[in-house]
């Protein structure tokens, strides 16, 4: 419906916003006060000056920065291949011909539902065999590739790489790696920029498998804020400085990439 | 040439070689060690045929926590759907600041579950929280957001909508946006309302994206587990003290790795699978039906 909004909307969205920013400051606001302050409820509505008291504090009680680098590690890992093999893959759904194609492509959007919960029994029976548990291997490899991640690149290659153009470059004699490597990658570059986001996000998000897989000593950000979350006494300005800290690298990255974001949220909606 | 024969399936091979390790293989292995004795350290007991389901459905927690994880579940993706579809309406409108508002919107997604989690527990604290002081000032509660059932579950519900209504307000925007507009003008022509516009052509008209947000919603809300748990602040960890806001996903690690039986846990996730596929096609059933009510209209 294009009209031109009046003051209404405009007053609602803004709620909406503010509703969104809200707890952001609460974990900050918590986060700079002493704990004394913070355990006696709604503290001083201006942040006190103790957030880096209590990050360094964080930082004592939690191997925090071996968790930053465990869960940077296993982001950009998990989401590079998945943006390198969804590549491959995607393009061999879209514009190969080879038997067994569709069955296989719908085999490829089921498993888009099985859930990952069900599968963790196994898994940690079989990290345990290769020996891999307590490693971030074993948090990498069940994500090296998704089903949403070929789902996706197969959906935006379909329309990307036109049929004459790969037909052009075969006739040229390029090799079936050359024709991926010249023509489909640069015009991949795009959907791989979304998708490499989105996975780097859900990955430094995710919580079930590397809490059971991970021990205490080498840990994600998010096992790491589990552990702060476990001590006896309810320290809410330890836990929230936890909570802040472990949000603001994915909080520069939507700075930087928000806009890249939402279009690929609305691009997949339409196509999906 | 040898390539353009193998190449599709050389391309395909790491997503079904993954696939096969991490997603094929559980789904059957899950199935098999729900069938034995399974200890977390010993490992492969005896054959017990479907004992391990039989225990699990006796177990006075298993339909306690289902309810729990489907009350959960009602609680946030309806209330979640209707405003989301209501935030993407205003969205669709000639906005100054488009990018501004639709950012915004989503920034409630780059903050993890766990972190979501410990943030809105002390939102909904007890005794000291934030929005306990709010209501006191207008004389309501205080609400024991943690002890009593209900209201933990809309605690959780909160944290989950919050996460996640911007991110499905664009999905509804981007839907909405792929209306055709001489559709809205010539039910303009013919004297229809904004509101009467919204109900008979928008709604219908983004029905195929609303029913994928049910689904997807659906399979991933049936599996919380971070947001529960760390809502928790007994010692234990399985959901408040009398599992009054307990999931499933709780049940298959509390069988797991607490009590060192994965058979039951095997079992358990089992169960949760069948749970998602049944809620997932009452789901659909659902959408079908409200759908061709509409189109008798």
């Amino acid at each position: 419906m294009t009209r031109r909004p009046g003051f209404l909307v405009y007053g609602l969205l803004a709620a909406f916003v503010l509703g969104s920013a809200a707890p952001f400051y609460w974990s900050f606001l918590l986060g700079s006060h002493t704990a004394q302050v913070a355990a006696q409820g709604v503290p001083p509505l201006l942040p006190g000056g103790h957030f880096l008291d209590n990050a360094s504090r964080v930082i004592d009680t939690v191997p925090f920065w071996k968790a930053l680098g465990n869960s940077v590690l296993v982001s950009s890992v998990c989401a590079t291949s998945t943006v390198v093999f969804g590549t491959l893959a995607g393009y061999a759904f879209a514009k190969l011909r080879f038997r067994g194609r569709s069955a296989l492509l719908a085999g490829v959007v089921a498993t888009m539902a099985v859930p990952t919960q069900l599968g963790v029994v196994p898994l940690f029976i079989l990290m345990s065999k290769l020996g891999w548990t307590g490693t971030t291997w074993s948090i990498i490899f069940p994500t090296l590739v998704t089903a949403f991640g070929v789902f996706f690149m197969r959906q935006y290659l379909v329309d990307a790489v036109p049929d004459e153009l790969i037909e052009a470059a075969r006739m040229d004699g390029c090799s079936q790696i050359g024709i991926v490597w010249n023509v489909v990658a640069p015009a991949a570059r795009p959907a791989a920029a979304i998708l490499w986001l989105f996975t780097f996000m859900a990955t430094w998000t995710d919580f079930f498998w590397p809490f059971i897989a991970l021990p205490a000593d080498n840990p994600t950000i998010q096992v790491a804020l589990n552990q702060l979350q476990s001590g006896f006494f309810k320290d809410y300005s330890l836990v929230l400085t936890g909570a802040t800290l472990a949000t603001v690298p994915l909080l520069i990255l939507f700075v930087l990439t928000g806009r890249q974001l939402v279009a690929g949220i609305m691009q997949g909606a339409v196509k999906g | 040439m040898w390539d353009t024969r193998w190449a599709p399936y050389l391309y395909i091979s790491p997503f079904f070689i993954v696939f096969a390790i991490v997603g094929l293989f559980p789904l059957a292995y899950t199935a098999y060690v729900s069938l034995h004795e399974w200890s977390l350290l010993g490992g492969k007991g005896e054959f017990i045929g479907l004992q391990n389901y039989r225990d699990v459905w006796d177990n006075p927690y298993f339909t306690k926590q289902v309810v729990n994880t489907v009350s959960i579940f009602v609680l946030s993706s309806g209330p979640q759907i209707v405003i989301s579809v209501v935030l993407a309406a205003l969205l669709d409108n000639q906005l100054r600041g488009r990018t501004f508002w639709r950012m915004s919107i989503l920034l409630p997604f780059v903050v993890s579950p766990v972190a979501v989690a410990i943030i809105f527990g002390s939102v909904f604290g007890d005794r000291y929280g934030l929005l306990n002081e709010l209501l006191g000032t207008v004389g309501i509660g205080p609400i024991a957001w943690h002890t009593d059932r209900f209201a933990s579950h809309v605690a959780i519900a909160t944290m989950v909508n919050w996460r996640w209504t911007g991110f499905n307000a664009l999905i509804f925007l981007a839907a909405m946006q792929a209306v055709p507009r001489d559709l809205y003008e010539s039910a303009e022509l013919d004297g229809a309302g904004r509101i009467r516009q919204f109900l008979s052509i928008t709604l219908p008209m983004i029905r195929p994206t609303m029913i994928f947000v049910i689904i997807t919603s659906t399979i991933g809300g049936l599996q919380i587990f971070a947001e529960p748990r760390l809502f928790d602040e007994t010692t234990t960890r399985n959901g408040g003290s009398d599992r009054q806001f307990g999931t499933i996903t709780m049940l298959i690690y509390n069988f797991g790795w607490q009590l060192r039986d994965l058979g039951r846990a095997s079992a358990t996730a089992w169960m949760l699978f069948l749970l998602i596929l049944v809620m997932a096609l009452v789901n659909l059933i659902l959408m079908r039906r409200i759908g061709s009510l509409g189109g008798d209209r």
